[in-house]
């Protein structure tokens, strides 16, 4: 798909008080954009309740509904219900942050998925707190510095995507701020998809993760050719890597070096080289629990992913 | 004259709660079993399933979610229902003032219950009266077929369009949840008409609901809120008589009062020992002693001008199940700021019924004669 067949209508307005280049507005407008505006969003406390602009202003031009943190998927679920028995066929669409999915969003998710809730729940994934200032999440990767990890966070990241995976729902997908058709793409497919279905963006924050502004769109690719973010697409059960992720799967590409992702970010300005191993053997270990998940295209034990 | 459809049946107070809601045409009914409101949502579910109440019915993880859920679904133009009790209502605690602040006429029914630990199911108003500053209009009941009515009275005040506050109805634990006794079951059809949402969710006309609010705005919303609760109290007043005037049913909102005009002695309660305060009240008069009593059926709004109409010149005792640790019974605070012109010796506390006691005519008679605070035994 070219870009120039993208719905044109904007739905993310310009004069939003996101910080400058932000990745969640880019997210959102193409997100947007891909349902065609007919959605309502439900959104839990996360960096879209701040950008979207004080009352009685609103930067976002569908109908929005903000909730509490811990409960957006249960908020969807109660809209999808009173829809459904309205006649309606409106999109109900969670906008989530990693924490508001990862950690005290995680029971309203996981019960609303195991419950086939027909919601698409979305988590633009920016792998910290950054609404109140960079805190540690349960998305935060090893080494990665914040203000509740001062010396670097000494755990790995959970991953929800292989948890959603594990709900068995209809539809899991990741996606990168660095691919916009490829994220546009999937939010279509899930739109022709009814049940529960789960979206996750990798969304680099410059303020959050100590980069320069402009190179957001940069980092989103960067995380994806290093590997350490891995672009898949799961349709009722059927995994398969996605963009550059497929290619690097079947050997048609090699990984860049990791250091050239971990080094660009000042949140990781201060890893030792044994740390970057760390991070390696984690990354190595997703790679090949995925590649489980993928009949025929891939196989894990004598892919060699890495250079 | 109204033709109004009735059947009497033996129901306990979750059942009657179920079909209330199921009367009352509510369309969306999240929920979370806990004890002892669990009747409510199995009874809820089967008439659902059955096909007898066209509603969707969500069986959330969690009471957070399940008020979550109603929240969302009373945002997107449903007349939507839910019931909990104790831990469940502490732990809906923050979406109780979302629902209020986001003005959303969600009606609940709450089987009064204590809180642990240590474990205990039983009755105690101390879990509803702990989220009295939420926004949310209480109501306590007194008996199953007042349950039965007062969801639908709830119904139409909640969504009244000056109003659009979320509402309580408040039972005791195992008292009344769990005990039959006739109702009747009505329909609503003259009484509550459709839901007709004042806003909703709808792509047609995009809004965004809740997003930052800055201080001047918040204040509006909070004082509009208080106003809200102000206008609630005038109308429970006609609520009151229309129900009246359809079902010949004297089904209080606001307070009942019994033979208080000549009494020396009124007992001021809240809840199912209401009904035995009554009983207490009779039991005494037969010994020539004038005792009254107070039962306040609306806490939130609380109604202090009419308090302060039959109680200025009485001797009260307040009777209350429940304790706000560090100050008292929450009825009594409440009563003595009402009554701040009485003198302070003329209004007595008492607390009684905590962790489920049961409170007998008995209870009340000694709690009148001896001048101490606590009842913590079963007087038989």
């Amino acid at each position: 798909m070219k870009i120039s067949e993208m719905e044109r209508e904007e739905y993310v307005l310009p004069g939003n008080t996101a910080c400058h280049g932000c990745p969640s507005t880019v997210a959102l407008r193409t997100v947007l954009k891909a349902l065609d505006g007919n959605a309502v969003l439900v959104i839990p406390a996360c960096c879209t309740s701040v950008y979207m602009g004080p009352f009685p202003n609103s930067a976002i031009k569908v109908p929005v509904f903000n909730t509490a943190f811990a409960s957006a998927a249960a908020t969807a679920s109660g809209i999808k219900a009173s829809f459904e028995l309205q006649g309606r066929d409106t999109e109900v669409v969670v906008w989530a942050g990693d924490g508001g999915t990862y950690d005290i969003g995680l029971q309203a998710l996981s019960g609303a998925a195991e419950r086939g809730e027909d919601i698409i729940f979305i988590c633009y994934n920016n792998e910290m707190y950054s609404n109140t200032g960079v805190q540690r999440s349960g998305a935060t990767p090893y080494g990665a510095w914040t203000t509740t990890t001062w010396k670097g966070k000494r755990e790995h990241k959970k991953d929800v995507s292989e948890l959603m995976l594990a709900h068995g729902i209809p539809y899991v997908a990741t996606a990168s701020i660095g691919y916009l058709r490829d994220l546009y793409e999937k939010v279509r497919t899930a739109k022709q998809i009814r049940g529960f279905r789960y979206i996750e963006i990798l969304a680099p924050c410059p303020p959050g993760w100590r980069f320069p502004m402009d190179k957001t769109i940069q980092m989103g690719k960067l995380a994806v050719e290093s590997g350490m973010w891995v672009l898949f697409e799961s349709v009722r059960g059927r995994l398969r890597f996605t963009g550059i992720s497929k290619s690097i799967a079947e050997g048609r590409r090699k990984m860049k070096n990791l250091e050239e992702y971990l080094l660009a970010q000042g949140r990781f300005s201060h890893l030792k080289p044994e740390d970057v191993e760390e991070i390696r053997r984690f990354v190595l270990k997703k790679w090949e629990r995925l590649a489980m998940f993928v009949e025929g295209e891939v196989d894990a034990a004598v892919a060699k992913f890495y250079v | 004259m109204y033709d109004v459809k009735y059947e009497v049946r033996i129901l306990t107070g979750n059942e009657t709660a179920a079909y209330a809601a199921m009367n009352s045409e509510v369309r969306v009914v999240a929920a979370y079993p806990i004890t002892p409101a669990t009747p409510v949502v199995e009874t809820i579910s089967r008439l659902v399933e059955d096909g007898k109440m066209r509603a969707k019915f969500i069986m959330v993880e969690s009471e957070h979610s399940a008020m979550a859920a109603c929240i969302g679904a009373s945002a997107a133009g449903s007349r939507t229902f839910t019931a909990t009790s104790s831990h469940g209502l502490a732990y809906m605690h923050e979406m109780l003032h979302w629902a209020a602040n986001a003005r959303t006429p969600i009606v609940m029914a709450v089987a009064n219950r204590a809180i642990g630990p240590g474990w205990n199911i039983w009755a105690d108003l101390g879990d509803s009266l702990s989220q009295r500053d939420t926004g949310w209009m209480q109501l306590y009941c007194s008996h199953n077929q007042e349950i039965y009515d007062t969801i639908a009275m709830a119904y139409r005040l909640a969504e009244n369009k000056r109003i659009l506050l979320p509402a309580m109805v408040c039972y005791d634990g195992f008292t009344l949840s769990h005990t039959s006794m006739p109702v009747e079951l009505t329909e609503f059809v003259d009484f509550l008409p459709d839901y007709e949402p004042v806003w909703m969710l709808d792509t047609e006309k995009p809004f965004t609901h809740g997003n930052i609010l800055p201080p001047e705005e918040f204040a509006e919303l909070r004082h509009n809120i208080q106003k809200s609760h102000d206008r609630a109290l005038r109308l429970m007043e006609k609520i009151e008589e229309e129900f009246y005037e359809i079902y010949r049913r004297r089904t209080p909102l606001i307070l009942e009062e019994y033979k208080v005009e000549d009494a020396e002695k009124v007992i001021v309660t809240m809840g199912a020992i209401g009904s035995e305060a009554k009983v207490a009240a009779d039991s005494l008069r037969e010994k020539k002693v004038k005792v009254g009593v107070v039962r306040l059926k609306s806490f939130r709004p609380f109604p202090e001008k009419h308090v302060k109409k039959l109680l200025e010149d009485k001797k009260v005792f307040v009777f209350d199940r429940a304790i706000s640790p560090g100050s008292g019974g929450q009825l009594y605070q409440e009563l003595k700021a009402a009554l701040s012109s009485t003198p302070v010796k003329r209004l007595s506390p008492r607390v009684v019924g905590i962790g489920g006691i049961d409170v007998t005519k008995r209870t009340f008679e000694k709690a009148l004669f001896e001048r101490k605070i606590w009842v913590k035994e079963v007087v038989s």
